[in-house]
């Protein structure tokens, strides 16, 4: 799950890894108060969305008094932001934050993520602050420090020295980077995180140390004891009908085209995908019912799939196995009866009682397509629309 | 012949009281398989399914039924527990199916059961399969056939879509194995693929992967150095957009890394016999034959 930079501060703030001053707004009306508040020559006023490269689409400014801060906030509030992570559409800014100046000497990258190959956390540090990481990888990796924790004795000072080093810190900042490293450790860790990262990390001229700015994921499979983070989430910054579909706990994700299709088990689904579009069709979506296929979990599919306006055919398979097929046949019947389904449904179902499940399909008198593998079904489902 | 499962294997089933662990307890002792206890905490003494009894720790019921493996069907937030529980008690093979372990907790268990001599599968799998000797997982037993392919997948539907295709055209399965769809799992691919090269039942391997994590180039590069049998594979999700979760916690294109068509053409520069459609693996199968 996503969050934003405010609450991922204040997340660091609990660990005692140190942030910037801010106050959060969300009218314009607030932003000169909170700039005279926090009392610096100058304050950033900074877009709130999930997405990242704000600077680069004009979310983030600089106010050297807080009637320009008002201005800032004003410009950048109600604001539709399109960044490079946030596609054409862009990101209508809702809040800003408003933070404190400070003069810089030094811009640094921080980032933790689990590392798949080694199965342990990995820390990630270069001196090229500010900058995407992925381009610092490509153009020059050397440049990247990287260090592996083992989970069982975690980040020590001796580690969190090695990087301090490596980052050529000296005197006063190498020894308030220190403690940062590790507490920032902790707070992924005990927060649960799926990739947490601070860029810049600055080092300013009076030798603070502070995170500028900072991205974090939470892991979804941790939210049962990361309650206090559901608080966090904004449905603003997620897909309408993705909300919906998370509320009937089904796994769904809007693409562009117009085939939807609807499957059990999430590497079917994307394969499903994957034949779609070898057909020459385009597919509409993502969606994983699960495991069990009954008629409300596929009422609920359609429900979704029906709410995407680019939809022209939907494509249903579902490998049962143990499911039996009349039941699902009678699931689909019933569904797309309640709901008055107009466009054309390509049925492919695997699983005991298969006969039987064509032929209640074949008999509803329903523009029910039945077919016969994969190949078959995204062949229908594509000409169906032709 | 086949790998890590056959008709030598005592299973014992952490979660048997539960509804979805007495249900597949059920369908694997239908298949054949030796289910020799459960284990649910707080409920030692009882007995499930007319003969299987129920013991309070893992220890307990491995001492008293001398059983070799273990399913895992316990609820995320205490699944990695019983992983470490099993391991602890010394059972060679632990078989995890259940899906939504917290990350920090399987990289907590992945250190921990580092030199044990323990195995782990998945979590997050269907679990693993030699057609006619021994059944543990959620798999649908009546796709399979026996016979000399092995199969290795991260997948688990998509996993059932490609036994039934092969066992259509008459390819059995020496065994078929589910890793998982987690980002941290105890089982890899270039583990099986090196336990199918050494296994004489088998004869080809179909590797069918997806997005997400750089596993099927290590594989790759293994198939390349060491491996003479046929190798055909798969890659799920090659229309899926960057930087969203597909479904499986793994499954996810993250900083340009991670792609289908990257993995494709590692695979295929290793000599991979590699398809573009999920309808064409038992063909490809067939040619690589």
């Amino acid at each position: 799950m996503k969050i934003h930079e405010y609450q991922a501060k204040e997340i660091l703030a609990k660990y005692n890894v140190p942030v910037p001053r801010g106050i959060l707004v969300d009218h314009k009306n607030q932003a000169a108060e909170a700039a005279k508040t926090l009392g610096t020559p100058v304050v950033v006023v900074k877009a709130q969305i999930h997405a990242g490269g704000r600077g680069k689409g004009g979310g983030v400014k600089l106010a050297k008094s807080p009637k320009e801060a008002e201005t800032l906030a004003g410009q950048i509030l109600g604001m539709t932001l399109v960044t490079p992570q946030t596609g054409p559409e862009g990101r209508l800014v809702k809040k800003v934050l408003i933070e404190e100046g400070m003069a810089i000497a030094k811009e640094l990258y921080l980032g933790i993520v689990v590392d798949r190959a080694t199965s342990r956390v990995l820390i990630m540090a270069s001196e090229a602050g500010g900058m995407e990481i992925e381009e610092v990888a490509a153009a020059t990796p050397e440049k990247i420090l990287k260090e592996t924790v083992d989970p069982v004795i975690g980040v020590k000072p001796f580690l969190a020295r090695k990087i301090a080093f490596g980052l050529n810190l000296e005197g006063e900042a190498l020894k308030k980077m220190v403690p940062f490293i590790i507490n920032l450790y902790n707070s992924f860790i005990k927060e649960d995180c799926a990739m947490l990262e601070i860029n810049p990390l600055v080092i300013t001229e009076d030798n603070r140390v502070l995170a500028l700015d900072a991205k974090v994921t939470i892991d979804d499979n941790a939210l049962f004891r990361q309650k206090h983070i559901l608080d966090y989430r904004d449905t603003d910054e997620e897909d309408p009908l993705e909300v919906e579909a998370s509320a009937y706990h089904l796994n769904y994700i809007k693409l562009d085209g117009n085939i939807a299709c609807m499957v059990n088990g999430a590497g079917l689904a994307m394969a499903t995908m994957d034949i779609i579009k070898h057909t020459g069709g385009e597919p509409a979506n993502f969606l994983d019912v699960g495991g069990g296929a009954n008629e409300e979990m596929i009422e609920n599919g359609f429900r979704i799939l029906l709410g995407d306006k680019n939809v022209k055919a939907i494509l249903i398979n579902i490998f049962g196995g143990i499911l039996r097929c009349d039941i699902l046949a009678r699931g689909v019947i019933a569904a797309s009866q309640k709901l008055n389904v107009q466009i054309p449904i390509v049925v492919r179902m695997e699983g005991t009682n298969m006969e039987e499940g064509h032929r209640l399909l074949e008999e509803s008198g329903l523009r029910l397509i039945v077919a016969n593998g994969m190949k078959d079904a995204a062949k229908k489902v594509v000409k169906s629309i032709q | 012949m086949s790998i890590l499962v056959d008709e030598n294997t005592r299973l014992i089933v952490q979660g048997i009281t539960g509804r979805e662990g007495q249900f597949h307890s059920e369908q694997a002792m239908k298949y054949g398989t030796k289910v020799v206890g459960g284990v649910t905490p707080g409920k030692g003494g009882q007995t499930v399914l007319e003969t299987v009894p129920v013991f309070n720790t893992v220890k307990e019921a491995a001492v008293k039924t001398k059983a070799n493996a273990t399913m895992i069907f316990v609820p995320p937030p205490f699944a990695a527990d019983a992983i470490l529980e099993a391991a602890n008690a010394g059972l060679e093979l632990i078989i995890c199916i259940t899906e939504g372990i917290p990350t920090t907790d399987m990289i907590e268990v992945h250190r921990s059961i580092q030199g044990t001599g323990s195995r782990l599968i998945g979590p997050n799998c269907p679990g693993v399969i030699s057609p006619g000797k021994c059944k543990i997982g959620i798999m649908p037993a009546h796709i399979h056939r026996k016979g000399n392919i092995g199969i290795v997948s991260r997948s688990g539907t998509l996993t059932y879509e490609t036994v039934s295709q092969l066992s259509a055209l008459g390819y059995g399965q020496s065994t078929s194995v589910g890793i998982g769809g987690d980002p941290i799992i105890g089982t890899k691919f270039i583990d099986v693929l090196e336990m199918f090269q050494k296994d004489r039942g088998t004869k080809a391997v179909c590797m069918i992967g997806e997005i997400g994590g750089t596993d099927e180039d290590e594989a790759a590069y293994y198939v390349k150095k060491k491996m003479t049998k046929p190798v055909i594979g798969f890659i799920a999700g090659q229309t899926a957009p960057p930087g969203r979760r597909m479904g499986h916690a793994g499954a996810i294109i993250s900083g340009g890394q991670g792609t289908a068509q990257e993995k494709m053409s590692i695979m295929k520069k290793c000599g991979i016999k590699v398809c573009k459609s999920p309808a064409d693996l038992g063909k490809t199968l067939a040619n690589a034959l």
